[in-house]
């Protein structure tokens, strides 16, 4: 049985309180009034990077006048809306992200069940107690949705009936992008997630005290039919979740895109658990070969996201149609660092770092690149919600590292104490001696 | 020169294994081990050095991407600049996403072709060269594991049939 350390827990905590108080301070310090927004943003260009302000000036009052219907007041109001929706913005994309590793885990092992993978049945506990996050992390991300539909943040322009009065493009989508409707797809997206996690939990742990593989053939046959349920929802959450801070923007294979992101998140999280329990003494049975394995999903899922990426940029930037290329116009202009830096750190890292057979097996290098890693898939998630909910206005700070700090405390917090709860090793699964003599 | 080697045949792989591993337990040298199909883990129990066909592939891909890149600046840049759907290509830079396809193309073309030419180069495999297999056999459902006979013929023929070997020979080879 595995304990869970005071220094870890402790460690958690910690991250949680401080988070609260950048997310906390972020609210506070969002400005209230137009003036306020104003003299903020003379503020920081003044102290930070004074020449550089008349050119993002010029560029903020570009994209307003691309919108065709708005002058220099509305323009203000456009940024006190932006800088009001930075707390909420940082909030949602770390509890979006957090929830996503949970998830992106769940797919993996819903995956080895309905493949009857030989290899993995060690990491099942590993993976179930990463799963657990999925309870809180998922209703907070709704919480965060509901919040939205009740107008007490701007991050779904769509919302907002006045806007999509004007705007006959939206008027078209208003069947689907139905705040209502938006609720109730959400309800079911996460209650049969979590559905299933529960579920195939309990058959896990039933099978250890079970004299038949019954349990076992169960899981496999829902493990197999949750996956059809999972690539559908999960496709059209990340429309509903994501691509619809866009409205007018669409992308048909967005859904695989942000598929591929938690998925390599999810397999990196299961590989740097794994070490870190290993590190401590527990997980004995699982060797080098495993991490090795893990590994290489990441390496590979990591080249297929970039494939995803690359053929979704490609397609957009060649035909150069307005409505769909203004997404890349925006992010290459205002997000420059962080759009390309991404990349670089979700592709060419992992490509270099991994490629080589035995820096898989080495276990503080496979962490390394799991932390570039991650941090990438954050940024991925943070270029994909923040230019259409804060636009120009842009910055890693306090409330976005407060908001990163506070679900990574709570993420290690439920992860491990899910993980004290059962014996990390499963006794009775079938495959057990397979995956126990699991060599490469 | 003519040596004599003995022959030992297995019809399953996991006997060959253990047959390899108290083999070289041992301490006889395997000349050689003719298989069916590759049996996980050979190469490592009989000693053989890891293979360096990797780093050959990673010089190969970066060839290809080399060779891509220049071709393309000059067929599509230099050359014969064109006007493609609004994109005249006058940079390679300002063009580079249509050309990313091509590159990973060229890199995965050349990897991939000239390490199976490495590969059968190294191995001396050759269109119409004659089978090195000393038993038709091995093309089928036996493993056999040869061994050069240095007047320990008895005690290799002890050893092996301990082995679980369905059957030993012993023969006169020409060595390459």
């Amino acid at each position: 049985m595995y304990t869970f350390s005071n220094r870890l827990k402790i460690g958690s905590i910690i991250l949680m309180v401080v988070g609260v108080l950048g997310i906390g301070w972020g609210f506070l310090a969002a400005p209230g009034t137009v003036e306020e927004a104003k003299a903020m943003v003379a503020a920081s260009h003044d102290d930070a990077h004074g020449e550089e302000a008349a050119h993002m000036d010029d560029q903020g009052h570009g994209a307003v006048a691309e919108l065709g219907e708005e002058h220099g007041t509305s323009h203000d109001e456009h940024l006190l809306h932006q800088l009001q929706n930075k707390p909420w913005a940082a909030l949602y994309v770390a509890a979006f992200f957090f929830m996503m590793i949970a998830l992106g885990v769940l797919a993996f092992y819903a995956v080895q069940r309905a493949a009857q993978a030989g290899w993995s049945p060690l990491l099942f506990r590993v993976m179930e107690g990463i799963t657990a996050y999925l309870v809180p992390g998922g209703i907070i991300v709704f919480v965060i949705l509901v919040l939205s539909v009740l107008h007490m943040n701007h991050l779904f322009v769509w919302m907002d009936p006045e806007v999509v009065a004007h705007d006959e493009l939206l008027i078209g989508k208003s069947g689907y992008l139905d705040p209502i409707f938006f609720l109730i797809r959400a309800v079911i997206f996460l209650g049969g997630w979590i559905a299933y996690r529960e579920y195939s939990r309990k058959l896990s742990l039933e099978q250890d005290e079970s004299d038949d593989n019954s349990k076992f053939k169960l899981n496999f046959r829902i493990s197999a039919a949750f996956l059809v349920f999972y690539l559908i929802s999960e496709s059209i959450m990340s429309w509903d979740w994501i691509m619809s801070v866009d409205p007018h923007w669409f992308s048909t294979l967005f859904g695989w895109y942000i598929f591929a992101s938690m998925f390599v998140s999810g397999i990196t999280v299961i590989a740097m658990v794994t070490i870190y329990l290993k590190s401590k003494g527990y997980l004995p049975d699982v060797n080098d070969s495993h991490i090795h394995d893990l590994a290489k999903f990441m390496f590979g899922i990591s080249i297929f996201w970039t494939y995803l990426w690359f053929s979704q940029f490609m397609l957009i930037w060649y035909s150069n149609i307005p409505e769909e290329v203004t997404y890349y116009v925006t992010r290459i202009q205002d997000y420059k660092l962080p759009f390309f830096g991404m990349v670089a750190m979700n592709f060419l890292f992992p490509v270099l770092l991994l490629m080589n057979s035995d820096y898989k097996r080495v276990n503080w290098f496979v962490v390394m690149s799991g932390i570039v890693i991650l941090a990438g898939h954050y940024m991925d998630i943070f270029n994909a919600i923040m230019p259409a909910t804060v636009g120009d206005q842009w910055y890693i700070g306090i409330p976005e590292i407060g908001a990163i700090m506070f679900f990574a405390g709570l993420f290690i917090f439920w992860v491990f104490r899910a993980l004290t709860t059962v014996p990390l090793q499963p006794k009775r699964n079938p495959f057990i001696e397979e995956s126990r003599h699991f060599h490469y | 020169m003519a040596s004599k080697v003995i022959h030992a045949f297995y019809d399953d792989d996991d006997v060959l294994m253990l047959a390899v591993k108290k083999v070289k337990a041992a301490k006889h040298h395997i000349g050689e081990v003719y298989c069916p199909f590759p049996v996980h883990g050979l190469d490592k129990a009989m000693g053989l050095a890891p293979t360096r066909i990797a780093i050959t592939s990673f010089m190969y891909g970066c060839v290809g991407l080399i060779v891509s890149i220049v071709m393309m600046n000059y067929m599509m840049i230099e050359d014969w600049p064109q006007d493609i759907g609004g994109k005249p290509s006058f940079s390679y830079l300002e063009n580079c996403p249509a050309f990313v396809p091509i590159m990973f193309e060229l890199t995965v073309f050349f990897a991939a072709h000239l390490m199976v030419m490495t590969f059968y180069m190294r191995s001396r495999l050759w269109p119409f060269k004659n089978a090195e297999n000393p038993d038709a056999r091995t093309t089928d459902d036996h493993f056999l594991m040869e061994i050069e006979i240095h007047n320990n013929e008895q005690e290799l023929k002890d050893l092996l049939m301990g082995t679980g070997a369905v059957e030993i020979n012993i023969s006169e080879k020409n060595s390459h």
